[in-house]
């Protein structure tokens, strides 16, 4: 994001219209992806730890990079304690149900009311079907996966100055700009105007491929009628009877298609990490944590317990806690070692006995903001009267993207993600009371889908600079920041070693946490077996 | 719940009533907002409508009576480049608005910090313009 925004051609201007009117979507998601987000995991399924494990660790943290070493190590023979802040598992992995409660830094506190069998997940929502670490934990452990619908050509970009700020179906605005574009590029090179670029044999070729990418006709023009509408869709649908054949919708032309800016909206199903089939647990994704907690067994993690401060010496590691239930008293654990996945957003403020360079990088990494609102409506109306089942709809307003839940289709009620915002929207959603979230989310979610204030029932709003046990929402690493610090995070110092998804090259993915956990307890391994000389 | 000065300030920056939500900050309109909206509509996020900050598994600083404040490049440079859990602002806003929240904060929740800074005493502050991403 950074490093996006801040090269000398972007002024601030410029900012803040790709951030608006992206909405804080694709182009969001795009700019993440060149951080690195997109890089593929490297998962192998783990040997399991060579040498028998002796001694103790200390594992702070059970969200999944803490999970993932409290499992392996107590698998490999080591004796496991983890001491986590909040009194459930998981941390971002994290799941909202009918009862739940939610206090968030500033103290409102929200009582879910959902329906039973509904469910919002705040944070994590989708996994990549590449992300091989997290499914292979997933098929080990017997949690059941269901395809999560990224992409729905029938769901809307909504631009607010764009035509008279009436949703278009993400199926037109992509039929109409590919076709614009392919129309183009044939007229140029009917004209001669790729003469030097392509070879006569190969200019044939590529007209043919035009046809096939943008709809064209037999002259190769993107123009009403049954080509295009192939792509787009009718304005009459196919039919049976007399009156059964179809008709044709009317293009939107190229320079109109371009100046509504709507394209900013496409593309996410282009990118690596929401290409299909991307997939989600059935039933929520704290499914996944609690199956971790199952193999882990009893008297492991110990809940309510913050860390205050973490030393260490040449015998051992010495970490003080507060049981959060008996506020005041601080207690003391020992090990011998350590595995430390608190957030850097947290652990930038708590004493840790390691090296100088270590402590500039953990607080060299600031969180970026997101903010999400799940809303439970009284009918589907988005796929009774939409006919939109699963996936994504863009839009330019503060609430940024919205998707519709992939499960359950066809029943009655859904909770819906009604607003995804990153960045500047989520900045001034989380500056509201959640209340208010909410109802600016039907306010706005109302230009989109009127229907929103009479199916609504209830809802859950999340910001994530005001989660008390993650303080953003993932590390926002610049390239300037990791060449000078991530080494730095990643190393063992002493007996204390970091993990987390702010130590991996897969920031704000699970399986970032998982593929760095394995980094880190397979350096911790090989000390405790060979020394400190491994 | 909305202090009135936000909505008459909107209003005489020319955006029209109607179309000017003053929950969030209208892009068009982003060059004319104030350091005290500034502040409601980020600031406030962490560090709390009243300035007092707030405590969990970590914790935000109060703004409100901090003598850390006294000095005014503090702030200014906590804004401009982040820190820890605080994220940068200053591809978000102009020196003139860093001036105008910081000394905002600075006069405002029991601070009274009369040396108001202008946008070139923030200037030398904006981190250098980091190398461009080269994807991976
Ligand atoms: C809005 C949002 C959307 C996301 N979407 C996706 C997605 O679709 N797919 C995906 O794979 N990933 C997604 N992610 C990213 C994913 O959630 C994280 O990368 C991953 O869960 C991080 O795991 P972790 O173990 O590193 O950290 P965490 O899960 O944050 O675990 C850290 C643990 O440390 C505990 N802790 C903190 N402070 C203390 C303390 N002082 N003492 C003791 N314990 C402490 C916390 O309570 C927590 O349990 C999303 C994240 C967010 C916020």
């Amino acid at each position: 994001m950074a490093n996006e925004t801040s090269t000398a051609s972007l002024t601030r201007r410029d900012l803040l219209r790709m951030i608006g009117l992206a909405g804080g979507g694709a182009v969001m998601y795009q700019a993440m992806s060149s951080l690195g987000i997109a890089a593929e995991s490297t998962y192998q399924r783990p040997p399991p730890l060579q040498g028998t494990g002796k001694g103790t660790v200390l594992v702070l943290g059970a969200g999944l990079a803490g999970l993932v070493a409290a499992y392996e190590l107590g698998k490999a023979g080591y004796k496991v304690k983890v001491l986590e802040y909040n009194a459930r598992a998981g941390g971002r992995t994290w799941t909202l149900r009918g009862g739940d409660t939610f206090t968030e830094l500033g103290g409102h506190r929200q009582v879910c009311r959902f329906d039973d069998g509904l469910y919002f997940n705040p944070g994590p929502w989708r996994l990549p079907y590449h992300h091989h670490g997290i499914l292979d934990y997933c098929r080990r452990f017997g949690v059941t996966l269901e395809p999560f619908l990224q992409v729905n050509q029938n769901a809307y970009i909504y631009g607010k100055d764009a035509f008279g700020g009436k949703p278009q179906r993400m199926r037109e605005v992509q039929a109409d700009f590919h076709g614009g574009i392919a129309d183009l590029l044939a007229k140029v090179a009917g004209k001669g105007g790729l003469d030097d670029l392509v070879s006569k044999e190969d200019r044939e070729i590529l007209l043919e491929s035009l046809r096939q990418f943008g709809g064209l006709d037999a002259q190769y023009r993107y123009v009403q009628g049954p080509d295009s509408s192939a792509h787009r869709g009718y304005a009459k649908d196919a039919g049976g009877g007399p009156d059964g054949a179809p008709k044709f919708s009317k293009p939107v032309g190229l320079s109109d298609v371009l100046n509504a800016r709507l394209w900013t909206g496409l593309g996410m199903a282009e990118i690596y990490d929401y290409q299909p089939t991307m997939l989600q647990p059935r039933g929520g994704m704290d499914a996944i944590a609690k199956a971790f907690v199952r193999e882990i067994g009893d008297g492991v993690i110990q809940y309510d317990a913050k860390v205050t401060a973490i030393a260490q010496d040449d015998r051992g590691v010495t970490v003080s806690y507060e049981d959060t239930r008996t506020p005041g008293a601080t207690r003391q654990e020992k090990a011998d070692w350590c595995v430390c996945t608190i957030p850097l957003s947290i652990l930038s403020q708590i004493p840790i006995q390691v090296s100088a360079a270590k402590q500039a990088a953990i607080a060299a990494v600031p969180y970026m903001s997101s903010s999400k609102v799940g809303l439970q409506f009284k009918r589907r109306f988005w796929e009774e009267d939409d006919a939109i089942y699963g996936g994504v709809t863009m839009t330019d307003l503060p609430i940024g993207m919205m998707a519709y839940p992939s499960h359950g289709i066809g029943t009655k009620k859904g909770v819906m993600l009604a607003s995804y915002a990153f960045f500047l929207e989520a900045y001034e959603f989380t500056s509201l009371d959640p209340e208010t979230r909410i109802r600016k989310t039907i306010e706005y979610g109302a230009k989109v889908h009127p229907q929103f204030p009479e199916a609504f029932e209830n809802g859950m709003a999340v910001a994530w600079h005001r989660v008390p046990s993650t303080l953003g929402c993932f590390g926002w690493w610049t390239d300037d920041a990791r060449e000078k610090h991530y080494a730095d995070i990643c190393s063992m110092d002493g007996r204390i070693v970091l993990a987390g998804e702010h130590a991996s090259y897969l920031p704000a993915w699970q399986e970032g946490a998982i593929l760095s956990s394995l980094a880190a307890i397979d350096m911790l391994h090989r000390r405790a077996v060979n020394g400190a000389g491994a | 719940m909305k202090p009135l000065a936000f909505v008459l300030l909107a209003v005489a920056s020319g955006a029209s009533a109607q179309s000017m939500d003053p929950t969030f900050i209208d892009q068009k309109h982003a060059a004319q907002v104030t350091g005290e909206q500034i502040f409601q509509h980020i600031c406030q996020g962490c560090h709390m409508p009243d300035a007092k900050g707030a405590v969990g598994a970590g914790h935000y600083p109060a703004l409100a009576n901090n003598p850390k404040l006294a000095a005014r490049a503090y702030p200014v440079a906590m804004v401009m480049g982040g820190r820890g859990g605080m994220p940068p602002f200053g591809m978000l806003l102009t020196d003139a608005q860093v001036a105008d929240v910081v000394n905002y904060v600075r006069t405002h929740f029991g601070n009274h910090y009369s040396d108001a800074l202008t946008a070139d005493d923030v200037k030398p502050f904006r981190p250098p313009t980091p190398t461009p991403s080269r994807g991976h």
